[in-house]
């Protein structure tokens, strides 16, 4: 297990989102505007580095029978912690993703690593691991966040200063005098915007693959014809 | 008495857990592929959900409220989940097989369904008193129930359907429940009974 296999795994191969398909909720339900996407992806982030550090760390003394119960009360309090963290020092961005903090603990990526990856792999490749799945994680929700954004808003990680801090100001940006279709930052929009995202990176695959099989079929035997 | 009829229609059609509050997503996603699994999910789901709504009611308001320790209302909801959800499963087991048989490979994925938690954690913040709790929650897996069930529906349909390659399987799935939430904010024009 190298560094840079589960960096790649993480960021695009094994993405949370668009390869793995989990934690559709928060991904549909923060993702209306660029800053909230970061916003919401860094705390997931945060969660879920500590909690595979903290479950590699005690996978020897929990036994198999209870792991379960016991890494659902970890993430629970990290958490919690989490949530009193923003809601002192970053109490805007606490107002806009409201509920969604509480429900990361029932994201169940940050449940899934533990139990594919923490359990089995030493403290620091698991630190690694969650590192790599957390940052594919905000990379999907701040791309789909700023896509929803221009469509529906026409602007770039708006009020990023207010929710995330005044450093954040030189992302902040306005396109044209257009204001957007509204349509695209509620639900019905992030729905078609990720079932397209979806369709895009699947038909790019296949293209890859096609390509693949022309170079390949020079110096092979043709096969049967694939659909 | 009205006021109870508008949070269960409030709850069911205008604030649809799935199409409006994008809540309960990978149960919907997965388990909607066969009308028949989506029914047993949406039965397994209300069972558990009202019951989770009553039960953190009271942790929240006997419990956790006067001891000041709202801070760990999270830790304490989802531990009380699990438990209702292991419970469930232990009764329904001894007591009824033929209930246990429809419902029972549906209730350990519940425990993964944000709904579950979700629900009860909006109904502090909303500040419903027990009864109001309990019918909140009952609507909101009604209207989960309906959506797996509508949407169960139109991709048995789908399954048939000459969809463009890049777009088969799951893609699809969400443009067309894109269609249907936008149908749902219909329901938004319905503004008293949220």
């Amino acid at each position: 297990m190298n560094a840079a296999k589960l960096m790649r795994d993480g960021l695009w191969d094994n993405n949370v989102v668009f390869a793995q398909l989990l934690a559709m909720c928060p991904t549909m339900a923060v993702t209306t505007s660029g800053t909230n996407g970061l916003g919401m992806g860094l705390a997931t982030t945060a969660v879920l580095i500590v909690s595979n550090i903290l479950v590699a760390s005690i996978r020897h003394a929990v036994s198999a029978q209870v792991r379960i119960p016991v890494f659902v009360v970890l993430i629970a309090t990290l958490v919690t912690l989490v949530d009193l963290v923003l809601n002192a020092w970053l109490h805007e961005l606490y107002k806009v993703l409201g509920l969604f903090i509480a429900l990361i603990v029932v994201n169940c990526a940050i449940l899934g690593r533990a139990e594919a990856f923490a359990v089995r792999n030493t403290v620091a490749a698991s630190a690694i691991d969650g590192l790599a799945m957390g940052l594919g994680f905000t990379f999907a929700l701040t791309v789909i966040g700023l896509i929803r954004e221009i469509l529906g808003s026409a602007t770039v990680f708006a009020q990023a200063s207010a929710l995330l801090g005044s450093h954040f100001a030189f992302l902040e940006m306005k396109i044209g005098a257009w204001n957007g279709a509204l349509l695209m930052i509620l639900p019905p929009g992030g729905f078609a915007v990720l079932g397209f995202m979806l369709a895009g990176k699947r038909a790019w695959e296949l293209k890859r693959r096609q390509t693949a099989q022309a170079t390949e079929s020079h110096c092979s035997v043709p096969g049967p014809a694939s659909a | 008495m009205t006021s109870y009829i508008f949070i269960i229609i409030g709850a069911v059609l205008v604030n649809n857990v799935v199409f409006v509050r994008i809540l309960g997503l990978c149960p919907f996603m997965g388990v909607s592929k066969k009308l028949e699994t989506a029914i047993g999910m949406g039965a397994a789901t209300t069972f558990v959900l009202t019951l989770a709504c009553g039960t953190s009611y009271l942790i929240d308001h006997y419990l956790l409220e006067p001891f000041d320790l709202a801070f760990m209302r999270t830790l304490a909801f989802i531990v009380v989940i699990a438990a209702i959800v292991q419970l469930t499963e232990l009764v329904i087991q001894k007591t009824s097989p033929v209930l246990h048989q429809v419902l029972g490979i549906y209730l350990p994925l519940i425990t993964t369904n944000c709904a579950v938690l979700g629900i009860p954690l909006l109904n502090v913040g909303l500040r419903h008193d027990l009864l109001e709790s309990l019918l909140f929650g009952f609507g909101s897996s009604i209207g989960f129930t309906m959506a797996l069930i509508l949407f169960a529906g139109i991709r048995e349909r789908l399954d048939g359907a000459d969809v463009p390659v890049p777009f088969r399987g799951t893609a699809i799935a969400m443009v067309t429940a894109g269609f249907m939430s936008l149908a749902f904010m219909g329901f938004a024009g319905l503004d008293r009974f949220h």
